[in-house]
């Protein structure tokens, strides 16, 4: 039984198991109508060309791990960015754990989308922005369908949260592979701002297929920094959906740093519903392995005067394949929006590979749009200045690696992030990086 | 004095009737619409060609049927009933001859209008050209010189019956029969078209050129063109295209052979005015052309191209880098205005070691027009130090026309150098009132800006062309800025 059929019949038993209400129950059942028309995207679609999800589903994914499992925190504690306060919204198994969380009702909304789904209070805000964002793929509407579990992020009016929000999935899965489908919905109200890592991490040799939807709405001068620190090990595949809606005057930005995994798929999308909005997409790649890593970052300009800036930096090694695929859609009451992409990309070795797509559909004409992509190699003349000063050459790829990379790390606002990157990145490249930054 | 506005312009602009549009009254020999295998036996027997033409033909018609249209470009349109076209038109009087004079003169007088006097060329320019009126070339000129050299230069039928060892070697080599649905089209029917040979180590030493103009209402076009330049050879090949005004969408599906065998260069140009169709969007020309070209080793093409006409343009003339050090270039403007659609660019398949390739696209859209950039640059494991710069800039004149670039990028080689770029913007008030301070007034100022803007692109085409695109560009712009 391929897995569509599983996630298919699944869901009839998954269904009946629910208590929900009906507003669930039709768009839980609108959506999977939705996967089961159109099921897994195939290499014939124009954004899945460069990306075959083949070899990620044909393992026999469990779809709802039964067994509870515990995780003791000194255990797990590298995978969190341990040397800040924060608040923590920890999930094993796609199960929420209250052990490792810190979660708060204090003046804002830092808790579960279980709960959310079924206490009557949060049922306005569920109303108004759940599922309004996130479109009608197949994917997405798969991880509607079967919906129950992920963070729930609510700030008010005028909030600075003091301290950011790390969201951690960790999966366990003793027994099988397994299948998590998280869903988070965060609500950033007028000229309040917050700060959020994700994370997903799996514990296990078993292939973990993870297909998590974020939807977040950054209303009137708000600003959201999101990070996602994507070091998973060899068996696990993300596909991460992330849509952004954003009003006027707020500033978004998500940073993405990939550096591991079986497969990962972006899906990085950004509405800018409103005038005077700033989105900042940035993304540092750096995998090998027969790993595969694919941006596909979309930024639709819908009104006028607004910015986006995005930054990918790939390096690829021994085996590995890139896709960038970005798109920048100008409508034609967006006038004076300022639209910069940029995509570069190393390639390692030879058995690697890039395909970038950078891409621009404009329709109004008092606009500044840009892109530019480049593949290349480390400079030479670099490399033997840096040698002839006695810097090993391991280091002195390392070093210029690190430069390569740093334009995107230069807008990280969290400077632990920046330091656990930095380890990464050295990791990584297998050299010891005698600075901190 | 009352200031000419821009709306002024933009009146003009709509106002203003294709210049070309005038119909040759020739009686014309055509064949009964619709398609099968009769008809593709027909057109080649009408052609008088040997069996092994018609087999090919045949086996191209069987790929056909099979395939669907390409629907992946960025263009809107009504499809063509294929079956409503009339696949073979030529003008009734059709001997060969020896000098213009014998040449119908209404014929000539086409020509005159169009500006392209042969005469004219001939004594002034130098240019051998292959006239190509609905399919069938009437008139070759300076074929005794390029015969001294051992240039061939004729009609493909010609070059089928007097050189088919040469044609069978090349033809369908580097564009398939089944390569995509026109170019299977074009196999089965193609009515003419020209064939040229450039021997080795010769220096071709005049400008090629073909003028292809659609006459017979409701015929396709459907040209093919082989151009073989042998080892060390050099060739610089024009063709310019125009239609007169028709209601009923033409079709024109053209395919372009290059073959550029080790160390031989070949330089291609096209400008392109096809009827774009009246300003409410009805009527004009669908331009489906496969244009693609193989360099051997040390080899080199260049492409250069001029689109300032047709209702629907489907185009990406490529290079394929096949042998070590070989060299592809693109040069393209494409300018869409009123309903026009464009979806162009090129693609470059690096498959030997050192091998350059360069793409500078300028796209402008006025109107409601949609201009689309379209390209590939794709490196293969074994290209090593591949070298790849691409320039997509799109000019934006008002706000109901749209610009989109979707390069692809494929790099499987380490060693490989890309870089893309691509901007859009708009003609600058500041730009055009620095010219009205100098007396130069809006209409002038947008030609001046635009020319500046495509320059790069104007400044590869030959001489004659380039004095022509400049024109062409003025004419296609007009007004056009909102």
């Amino acid at each position: 039984m391929d897995l569509k059929e599983k996630l298919l019949s699944s869901f009839l038993v998954f269904e009946n198991q629910l208590d929900s209400d009906d507003y669930f129950n039709n768009l839980r059942n609108n959506a999977i109508k939705i996967f089961e028309e159109k099921g897994f995207p195939s290499k014939k679609e124009e954004a899945w060309k460069y990306t075959s999800l083949n070899s990620v589903i044909k393992e026999d994914y469990t779809v709802f791990p039964k067994q509870e499992n515990a995780l003791e925190f000194n255990d797990v504690k590298k995978y969190f960015i341990h040397d800040i306060d924060s608040y923590k919204i920890v999930f094993i198994d796609g199960k929420y754990s209250s052990y490792l969380s810190e979660t708060t009702h204090d003046g804002m909304d830092i808790c579960l989308m279980s709960a959310a789904m079924s206490k009557p209070k949060y049922h306005i805000v569920i109303e108004n922005y759940f599922n309004k964002v996130a479109t009608k793929d197949s994917l997405p509407s798969l991880n509607t369908a079967f919906s129950t579990e992920g963070a729930y992020i609510h700030i008010p009016k005028n909030k600075m949260v003091a301290k950011p929000i790390q969201i951690i999935h960790f999966s366990t899965g003793n027994e099988s592979a397994v299948m998590l489908q998280p869903r988070n919905l965060i609500v950033v109200d007028e000229n309040s701002h917050v700060q959020i890592i994700e994370r997903h991490q799996s514990l296990t040799d078993n292939a973990v297929l993870t297909n998590s939807v974020t939807e977040i709405f950054a209303n009137k001068r708000a600003i959201v920094d999101y990070y996602k620190i994507q070091n998973d090990n060899l068996n696990a595949s993300l596909i991460d959906n992330t849509f952004i809606n954003q009003k006027q005057e707020s500033v978004a930005s998500v940073h993405t740093f990939a550096f591991g995994g079986k497969l990962i798929r972006n899906n990085l999308n950004f509405y800018q519903n409103g005038e005077r909005i700033d989105s900042t997409l940035k993304g540092v790649t750096i995998i090998g392995e027969k790993q595969h890593v694919d941006h596909n970052t979309l930024v639709h300009h819908i009104e006028p005067n607004c910015e986006s800036h995005q930054d990918y930096k790939g390096i690829f090694g021994e085996n590995s394949t890139g896709v960038f695929n970005g798109k920048i859609i100008v409508n034609k009451e967006a006038q004076k929006t300022n639209a910069f992409q940029a995509n570069n990309n190393i390639l390692v070795s030879d058995k690697s590979t890039i395909n970038t797509k950078p891409q621009l559909e404009i329709f109004a004409d008092d606009v500044k749009c840009s892109h530019g992509c480049t593949i290349g190699q480390l400079d030479e003349s670099a490399m033997f200045y840096m040698r002839s000063r006695g810097i090993p050459e391991k280091e002195a790829k390392a070093l210029l690696m690190y430069a390569f990379s740093n334009t995107v790390m230069s807008s990280v606002k969290i400077p632990e992030i920046k330091q656990r990157i930095t380890k990464i990145i050295a990791n990584k490249l297998g050299v010891n990086m005698g600075f901190d930054l | 004095m009352s200031k000419y506005t821009e709306d002024d312009l933009r009146e003009e602009l709509k106002t203003k009737e294709y210049e070309y549009g005038f119909y040759t009254d020739i009686a014309s020999d055509t064949f009964p619409i619709g398609l099968n295998e009769d008809i593709v036996r027909a057109i080649s027997l009408k052609k008088g060609e040997p069996e092994w033409m018609t087999n090919w033909r045949l086996e191209a018609f069987k790929a056909w049927k099979e395939m669907t249209e390409p629907e992946w470009a960025n263009v809107n349109y009504v499809k063509p009933d294929f079956q409503a076209i009339s696949y073979y038109s030529a003008p009734n009087s059709k001997p060969k001859y020896d000098s213009l004079d014998e040449v119908d003169p209404e014929l000539l007088a086409t020509f005159a209008k169009l500006g392209i006097s042969l005469d004219e060329q001939k004594k002034l320019t130098g240019v051998a050209m292959d006239v190509v009126v609905d399919s069938v070339s009437v008139a070759t000129s300076f074929k005794k010189t390029l015969g001294e050299k051992g240039i061939i230069f004729c009609s493909i039928s010609e070059a089928i019956k007097e050189h088919p060892e040469l044609v069978k070697k090349y033809i369908g080599t580097i564009v398939p029969q089944r390569d995509n649905f026109y170019a299977a089209l074009n196999s089965a029917v193609f009515s003419d078209g020209s064939f040229c040979y450039i021997p080795k180590g010769v220096r071709c030493p005049m400008e090629l050129s073909t003028y292809f103009r659609i006459n017979q209402a409701g015929t396709g076009q459907f040209e093919r063109t082989l151009l073989i330049a042998d080892e060390g050879s050099y060739v610089s090949y024009l063709e310019g295209c125009t239609a007169p005004s028709r209601d009923e969408n033409q079709l024109h599906a053209a395919v372009v052979e290059l073959i550029a065998l080790d160390d031989a260069e070949i330089k291609y140009s096209t400008v392109q005015n096809w009827y774009p169709g009246n300003s409410e969007g009805k009527g004009g020309v669908y331009n489906f052309v496969t244009k693609r070209g193989l360099c051997e080793k040390n080899a080199k093409i260049s492409w250069t191209q001029v689109e300032t006409g047709s209702a629907v343009t489907w185009k990406y003339p490529s290079c394929v880098l096949k042998g070590d050090n070989s060299v592809g270039e693109f040069y393209s403007i494409a300018v869409t205005n009123n309903f026009q659609q464009a979806d162009t660019g090129t693609k470059m398949v690096h498959l030997g070691k050192n091998t350059k390739s360069t793409i500078i696209s300028k796209g402008i859209s006025a109107g409601k027009s949609q201009n689309s950039y379209r390209g590939l640059v794709k490196i293969s494991p074994n290209a090593d130090n591949a070298r790849n710069f691409s320039q997509c800039d799109s000019l934006l004149m008002g706000n109901e026309c749209g610009a989109h670039t979707f390069p692809y990028i494929e790099a499987k080689n380490k060693t490989a150098k890309i870089e893309h770029e691509a901007t859009t913007s708009k003609i600058g008030e500041d730009q055009i009132f620095y010219c009205n301070q100098r007396g130069i007034d809006t209409e002038k100022a947008i030609a001046l800006i635009v020319n500046g803007f495509s320059k790069d692109v104007l400044n590869k085409l030959p001489m004659e062309f380039a004095v022509e695109a400049q024109k062409l560009l003025e004419i296609s712009l007009e007004g056009s800025v909102g």
